[in-house]
């Protein structure tokens, strides 16, 4: 049987996961379907819990030197219901599981999860996000596409616990979301696209296209989106050239949920349908 | 195991429980509140929701750990209450309670939308509901139900 830790402090936290291999629990509602058993069987955890639920200091949520800052306890419902939430996370929150699950699950555990078709991770991928990560040792930074590495995968120092979740504040006046699923509510992303840019008398001057759940980690083509910006005047012309890039570069796997056909043909329909009905 | 202390329908409990043991066990098995159901284990279904300090949460994704210091009310604790009353009583003359297996869960998801939105809209029903799944209404009767208590229940929310 595993052992459980309930610190109350950040402090009391850090030091234990200096001392102990253990997996970090803030709402659970990845973690506990992932190691579910049969009716009144504990669940299949094989390392020591540390549950960081109960900790005050990560349930800070603010506005601060242009970024808002969002600690590792808040959950997807209070950010729905937060005034400061950039709107494409609102989009992605407002279909993102149900009520319930939005009451407990958190966005830190959505990114720590870090599931190819997390649902919060392609409007944290098209805003720059940070994560901010501690250990008693000190403090650290990093974007989110350098600490998502793969399915299931993450830059996390063992002796580190994520803390907080830090936004940069843009004045993107474009935005769209848009997943494919089994059904409106608690469903698994097939694919998924996030799209926020600034558009400036008729012309893009800032754009990010992120797709969820065709690859390993959530797709962001830098260059596609140059092209957008560099060729704003006709964009057109280049068009073709720009989906091209996407064509060549989204290459998604069959699975459970879906073929990589399938998404692969969504994707692409959903990138003409951006550009037709936002950038246009 | 550890002492895990929180109020549950109304009371002060302290059980010695596995921190990661589901919620939805230590009410059904060690509490005998049989109210909350379980049927998907996963989340997807909301049979065994549960109110925590008056927020729906699916209790089979609970560690009984992230219970401790909080307030959890069951379909058990919430009978006691007039707004249940009028729910209950909106459920059997829509029609919205058939099997019953969905009801404690939906009941509670209505109290919540209430709570915060005592006038919604039909979208607003629903969506409150979208993390329950009923197999025999279809639906319109449960949020028929949910609309006539909200109609007829002024004052209660």
């Amino acid at each position: 049987m595993v052992k459980s830790f309930m610190p109350k402090t950040l402090a009391e936290a850090l030091k234990i996961c200096d001392e102990h291999d253990v997996c970090p629990i803030a709402g659970g509602t990845d973690l506990m379907v992932r190691n579910h058993q049969s009716a009144g069987i504990l669940p299949t955890f094989t390392k020591d819990m540390l549950f960081i639920k109960n900790i005050d200091e990560l349930t800070v949520l603010e506005k601060k030197d242009m970024h808002l800052i969002i600690g590792a306890n808040i959950t997807l419902n209070r950010l729905l219901n937060w005034e400061n939430t950039p709107q494409i996370l609102h989009l992605a929150l407002q279909e993102m599981a149900a009520p319930a699950i939005r009451n407990m699950g958190t966005i830190a555990g959505n990114i720590c999860n870090a599931s190819p078709a997390g649902d919060t991770l392609p409007p944290l991928y098209a805003l720059d996000a940070i994560v901010c990560l501690k250990s008693i040792a000190g403090e650290r930074e990093l974007p989110i596409r350098e600490f998502i590495l793969g399915p299931g995968k993450t830059a996390l120092k063992e002796n580190e616990l994520l803390t907080a979740i830090k936004i940069p504040i843009g004045d993107n006046n474009i935005n769209f979301y848009k997943k494919a699923a089994m059904r409106k509510a608690a469903a698994i992303s097939k694919v998924s696209i996030a799209m926020t840019a600034k558009k400036e008398k008729d012309k893009i001057v800032n754009i990010a296209i992120a797709i969820g759940a065709v690859g390993p980690t959530v797709v962001r083509l830098a260059e596609a989106e140059d092209m957008f910006i560099k060729n704003n005047e006709n964009t057109g012309k280049v068009l073709p050239d720009i989906y091209d890039v996407y064509d060549r570069q989204i290459k998604p796997i069959d699975d459970i949920r879906s073929t990589a056909k399938y998404r692969k043909q969504v994707a692409m329909n959903l990138l003409h349908y951006v550009y037709e009905k936002c950038i246009k | 195991m550890a002492d895990i202390s929180f109020i549950l329908n109304g009371k002060n409990v302290t059980i010695d429980a596995d921190a990661t043991k589901r919620l939805l066990d230590v009410l059904r098995e060690d509490m005998g509140f049989t109210g909350p159901k379980e049927g998907c284990g996963e989340g997807e279904c909301g049979a065994c929701s549960v109110l925590m300090d008056h927020e729906l949460v699916s209790s089979c994704l609970v560690p009984v750990g992230n219970a401790a210091g909080h307030e959890i009310i069951t379909i058990e604790g919430f009978s006691e209450e007039k707004r249940y009353e009028k729910l209950a009583n909106a459920f059997a003359e829509a029609g919205a309670v058939q099997c019953g297996f969905c009801t404690p869960g939906m009941i509670l998801a209505a109290e919540a939308l209430l709570n915060k939105i005592p006038h919604p809209t039909e979208m607003q029903i629903r969506q409150a509901i979208s993390g329950n799944l009923c197999r025999c209404t279809g639906y319109n009767m449960i949020i028929e139900a949910i609309q006539m208590a909200a109609d007829t229940g002024d004052g209660l929310w």
